[in-house]
């Protein structure tokens, strides 16, 4: 109990806490009316910025000493799976919204 | 100095580039913007990511540099190559990619914490317990989900007797452990630590076996949430707030969808997740077996809707199966050179995943002001000469209106027996998903026209081309 009162106390962390708050309310008014013709790409493109687990793996490089091969694999492994999901995620959605847009003519 | 405010700055254009990509991209006609901006957004973070001064590190790039040439390699080609209707399937895996990410990167803050190489106090160990439990769900049920998809796993293969107690004790196992380690600290090890991941792997893959068929839009759109919030859990190690805040927007992002799907269907998330349809096989009306469905000829149906006024079409995952989406457009557009009226009714859950059916028709270039969602068509339907069902059933059900006894009960259903006729194209009279039997078949207005969707439709565009 005690280091959960520290943990709330911490300036730092109640920052962090008050960022989490929002951005999950910023999230649900900028996403609430989504028409039914957008699911899919609305998915897939979220799904593309779920990829910005790539920042971590990049850090996580950067700081590994350069004989610390675990380190380095598993980060190497984060990268690539990473960026499939970056790339590939935003690459698909431009795909279906091209064929979206070309149909409204 | 300067470059630390540089860098603030990048980051801090990325995560605004998120929310207003986001934003462009719940409306139809800013949507690619959107998906364009939130991309600009990924790459200026990289490059931050790439620069930010960080003491006494090797950066060793080249393994950085490899690693993203290599996985934008595989993501561009693939993302190129496949095709749309195996969209449900593509999504799956790039969503169970950033989920074992997650899991990558919460395993490599473990392995040196446990050896004594550095310190996490305990809300910093219950952060990477945390990505390590919700990366490594979102990244076995994604898998799995894709599995079922691809048609490599059928719904019922892995189900083993009374799962949802294994799938109940199997989490308890899971959290319980997770807590424990919390609470515990690096006297646990690493073979516990490692043994909690396997099980937050297993689950993810066990949690998902129930779910299937008709279920999937709302499992993947489940599935995309917890990728992000695995990523914004992850962005707390990293002590990212721009992680933080892209995680968490993908998190709304995938809720908003799986409560969307659930409403559609009239079922809460929990009744989902443990597979409430069908289940003790609850007795449906219609199944009586002196009922006969009355079959049509390819001919008579072409002629019934060449002399109509007015066409709906009902989409459903058959639609997808066959590969008809472009057939179907090609007898969309001689009924229309002919004066008939055709439009599509779109049943929210209809296929596999959210918004399945408007891609399909997208990729064929139906006009999408043709598509009608479900009060929409409801209200058209009443004024329509002639339906034709694409290999849709569970959302064309009439027993969901007035059979209290079925178990799609309260489900808002397309009302397609209010129209004058109905066609139902299909491969057999075999029920649909779960084996809910389909009281439609039977009706008055009902003529069946069994085979292919595609064959079907295709005989069908040159029988009208004939009259």
């Amino acid at each position: 109990m005690d280091s959960f009162i520290q943990f709330f106390n911490d300036e730092a962390n109640l920052l962090l806490i008050y960022l989490l708050l929002f951005t999950v309310i910023l999230g649900f008014e900028v996403i609430s009316k989504v028409p039914t013709v957008l699911h899919t790409p609305l998915m897939s493109g979220a799904n593309a910025i779920s990829g910005v687990v790539i920042i971590g793996a990049i850090l996580l490089i950067r700081q590994a000493e350069p004989g610390d091969y675990l380190t380095l694999s598993l980060g190497f492994l984060g990268v690539v799976l990473g960026m499939v999901n970056v790339a590939g995620g935003f690459a698909v959605t431009d795909r279906m919204l091209e064929m979206f847009k070309k149909k409204k003519r | 100095m300067i470059v630390d405010f540089l860098i603030n700055i990048a980051y801090l254009i990325g995560a605004l580039a998120f929310v207003w990509g986001l934003r462009l991209l719940s409306s139809p006609d800013s949507a690619r913007r959107g998906n364009t901006l939130a991309g600009f957004g990924m790459i200026l973070a990289i490059i931050a990511a790439m620069s930010e001064p960080i003491e006494g590190a090797s950066n060793n790039y080249g393994w950085i540099i490899g690693a993203i040439v290599l996985g934008g390699i595989i993501g561009l080609v693939s993302a190129r190559r496949v095709q749309m209707t195996a969209m449900p399937q593509m999504v799956s895996i790039f969503n169970g990619l950033g989920g074992a990410c997650a899991v990558v990167l919460a395993y490599a803050e473990l392995v040196p914490f446990y050896s004594g190489g550095t310190e996490l106090d305990t809300a910093g160990l219950g952060i990477v317990m945390l990505a390590l439990f919700i990366g490594g769900v979102s990244f076995t049920g994604s898998m799995l989900a894709f599995a079922k998809l691809q048609g490599l796993i059928w719904d019922s293969t892995l189900l083993l007797p009374k799962h949802n107690v294994i799938n109940m004790v199997l989490l308890v196992a899971t959290v319980g452990l997770g807590i424990y380690l919390t609470a515990t600290g690096s006297s646990a090890g690493l073979a516990l630590g490692s043994a909690f991941m396997v099980l937050a792997l297993i689950y993810g893959f066990s949690f998902v076996i129930p779910i299937g068929g008709a279920d999937m839009p709302v499992v993947i759109s489940l599935l995309n949430s917890l990728t992000g919030l695995s990523a914004a859990v992850t962005g707390l190690i990293y002590g990212s707030q721009f992680m933080l805040v892209g995680g968490i927007l993908v998190g709304a992002a995938g809720t908003i969808l799986t409560v969307l799907m659930c409403d559609a269907m009239n079922r809460s998330l929990v009744n989902v997740l443990i597979g409430g349809f069908g289940g003790g096989g609850a007795s449906a009306k219609g199944a009586d077996g002196d009922q006969v469905a009355k079959e049509v000829t390819v001919n008579d149906a072409a002629i019934q809707l060449f002399y109509s006024n007015s066409a709906i079409v009902v989409p459903g995952y058959g639609l997808a199966v066959a590969q008809a989406q472009k057939v179907c457009k090609e007898v969309d557009e001689l009924l229309e050179a002919n004066g008939v009226d055709v439009r599509y009714a779109i049943h929210p859950v209809a296929g596999r995943m959210p918004g399945h059916m408007n891609v399909l028709l997208a990729e064929a270039d139906v006009p999408y002001p043709k598509l009608l969602d479900l009060d929409e068509a409801n209200d058209a339907l009443k004024s329509t000469d002639m339906v034709i069902i694409v290999g849709a059933n569970d959302v064309v059900n009439p027993a969901a209106e007035d059979d209290p006894g079925s178990p799609i009960h309260g489900m808002p259903v397309l009302k397609v027996w209010d129209a004058k006729n109905v066609i139902v194209l299909k491969r057999s009279m075999r029920p649909g998903y779960a084996g809910i039997e389909n009281p439609l078949f039977f009706h008055e207005k009902t003529r069946m026209l069994f085979g292919d969707a595609k064959d079907s439709l295709s005989k069908l565009a040159s029988e009208i081309k004939n009259l």
